[in-house]
């Protein structure tokens, strides 16, 4: 599988380190407990496009947001995780 | 009708008995020696291919061998028989043909130990209780340390185990080569092995014949196994489950389990759940055959990798997940080659080897690494899943507290631990201590 880094280009996915679900977004630290509860342990794990996160540790080192579907492994798209994703 | 074969005393041999036993459906060295003499044209259909009635009492979706089991122990042991297992391919096609069949109860937390323990015994008696031969091989289950503090970590798991009274050995450096010498002992070993924690009750089992052992005994009592039957959806009314939509029209249930290893997600959802669950796929390899080379299952300390030799003589083995979330139950090359270097690393001279198949299977890697079989906040809809790597040893006591959650509505001792809301009130059972990351465990 190959990952489109948006600074190194087209890499091998071998390069990159997982670190999952990049759609999860941290409650405030005075939420609720569900809300903690649904960040922590909760995923929608659908079949189909994941947004996840991935480090770059054996190239540019950065964290990036790649689109994949978890079927035919076929990547859409990927952005710097920092970048909102309004702007990517 | 099938009947139990266990003949404990004379007086087991009743007229009836010696009848089925010779005539019957039940399979025996008579009616195996009367087969020979008649052409092998006797011999009935092993289980029967349904078709869905409009309704049942209870409805188990998934005909793997935890659904089969299920079916079976309600009913056996709970006397409910108005039971169908829905699959929307073939019984046993799923990650019940997907894994290296390995069966263990070597586990440190007193729940997993317990299940797990409970499971072996079952295994012990299971091709006597179900009539059909699952060559169940206790062939010991040796977990190699390949450093100091894994001999640590073996001692206190252990030592848990015996208390938990299971057995387990510690075994010394030579006590494991003279059990498995062909491993890589020299001096240039870049993982020097210096014991491993042996579980001499442990081994293997014949995959196919599990799902069919139990298929043969639940069709025999009454249930109806209705395959390539993919459920679409669930009918609610009133916060309940009134029945399945399936690609063969709908059937309606007073109850329904899922028992979907790797689909748990999206079936669970279409009841309106979310679950702890990831799904990742897992692969696993057989090479060409060879005359007797491993008579035990061997797992590496130094790496994620494990390894025994079936009985037609091929090397079963597999080691890590891909590590990143996936529904594709197929393999691919960068695991061919982390497996491939730690089976070199271990048993260097399997080098002139050539694998012959592999494939990946769908795992639910759950939150904290252990099983999901409980109670749902649907009223009458019970969960069996999130096996993670470990779902055949699991199968017959899978099947047993399953049996006995749907049936009473209430959860078995051994499986009240493994409830969905564990995760809610914090009652983890992280054997491995690895934290919130499904791909870790």
């Amino acid at each position: 599988m190959l990952i489109p880094c948006p600074h190194c280009g087209l890499r091998d996915h071998a390069e990159f380190a997982y670190s999952g679900d990049a759609g999860l977004k941290r409650p405030a630290p005075d939420a609720n407990d569900e809300a903690w509860f649904d960040y922590v342990y909760q995923r929608n794990n659908t079949p189909g496009e994941h947004v996840e996160l991935w480090h770059h540790i054996y190239g540019c080192r950065q964290y990036i947001a790649v689109t994949r579907n978890m079927r035919s492994h076929d990547v859409r798209g990927s952005r710097f995780a920092a970048t909102p994703e309004a702007e990517s | 009708m099938l009947v139990s074969i266990k003949i404990r005393n004379i007086n087991d041999l009743t007229p009836s008995f010696c009848y089925n036993l010779i005539m019957g459906r039940q399979y025996s060295a008579f009616r195996l020696f009367r087969e020979a003499l008649n052409g092998q044209q006797g011999w009935p259909l092993a289980w029967a291919d349904a078709a869905p009635k409009k309704s049942y009492d209870i409805i188990i979706i998934g005909g793997g061998g935890h659904g089969l089991a299920t079916a079976y122990y309600l009913a056996k042991l709970h006397g409910v028989r108005n039971v169908a297992v829905l699959e929307k391919g073939w019984i046993g096609g799923g990650n019940t043909g997907r894994n290296t069949t390995i069966i263990r109860s070597n586990y440190l937390l007193p729940e997993n130990a317990l299940f797990y323990e409970h499971c072996l015994k079952l295994w012990e008696d299971l091709s006597l209780d179900l009539n059909f031969n699952v060559m169940f091989s206790q062939r010991g289950v040796l977990n190699l340390a390949n450093s100091d503090a894994q001999m640590d970590a073996y001692a206190r798991r252990g030592n848990a185990m015996r208390l938990s009274g299971i057995d387990s050995e510690l075994l010394e450096r030579d006590q494991v080569r003279r059990m498995v010498p062909h491993m890589d002992f020299s001096d240039r070993s870049r993982f020097p092995i210096y014991g491993g924690l042996l579980q001499r009750r442990g081994g293997t089992a014949r995959h196919d014949a599990v799902a069919w052992g139990y298929a043969r005994a639940a069709s025999a009592l009454g249930v109806d196994i209705v395959q390539n039957c993919e459920v679409t959806g669930f009918r609610m009314a009133g916060g309940r489950v009134a029945g399945v939509e399936t690609s063969r029209g709908f059937i309606g249930a007073e109850r329904v389990g899922i028992a979907v290893a790797g689909h748990t997600s999206h079936v669970a959802a279409m009841a309106g759940l979310k679950l702890p669950v990831e799904s990742h796929v897992l692969q696993a390899f057989v090479s060409e055959a060879l005359k007797p080379f491993l008579d035990t299952v061997v797992t590496f300390g130094a790496g994620h990798f494990y390894i025994s030799q079936s009985d037609k003589g091929g090397l079963v083995f597999g080691g890590d997940l891909d590590f990143y979330n996936s529904y594709a139950s197929r393999g691919n090359m960068p695991i061919v080659e982390d497996v491939a270097s730690a089976a070199m690393s271990l048993f260097p001279s399997l080098g002139p080897l050539r694998l012959l198949r592999s494939w990946g299977g769908v795992m639910d890697m759950t939150m904290d690494g252990s099983p999901i079989i409980g109670l749902t906040p649907v009223d009458n809809f019970y969960i069996n899943g999130g096996w993670c790597y470990g779902g055949f040893k699991a199968t017959p006591g899978s099947g047993w507290v399953f049996a006995h959650t749907i049936a009473t509505g209430a959860p078995h001792a051994l499986n009240a631990p493994f409830s969905l809301d564990r995760f809610k009130t914090g009652r983890l059972i992280d054997d491995k201590g690895a934290g919130p990351y499904p791909w870790l465990h």
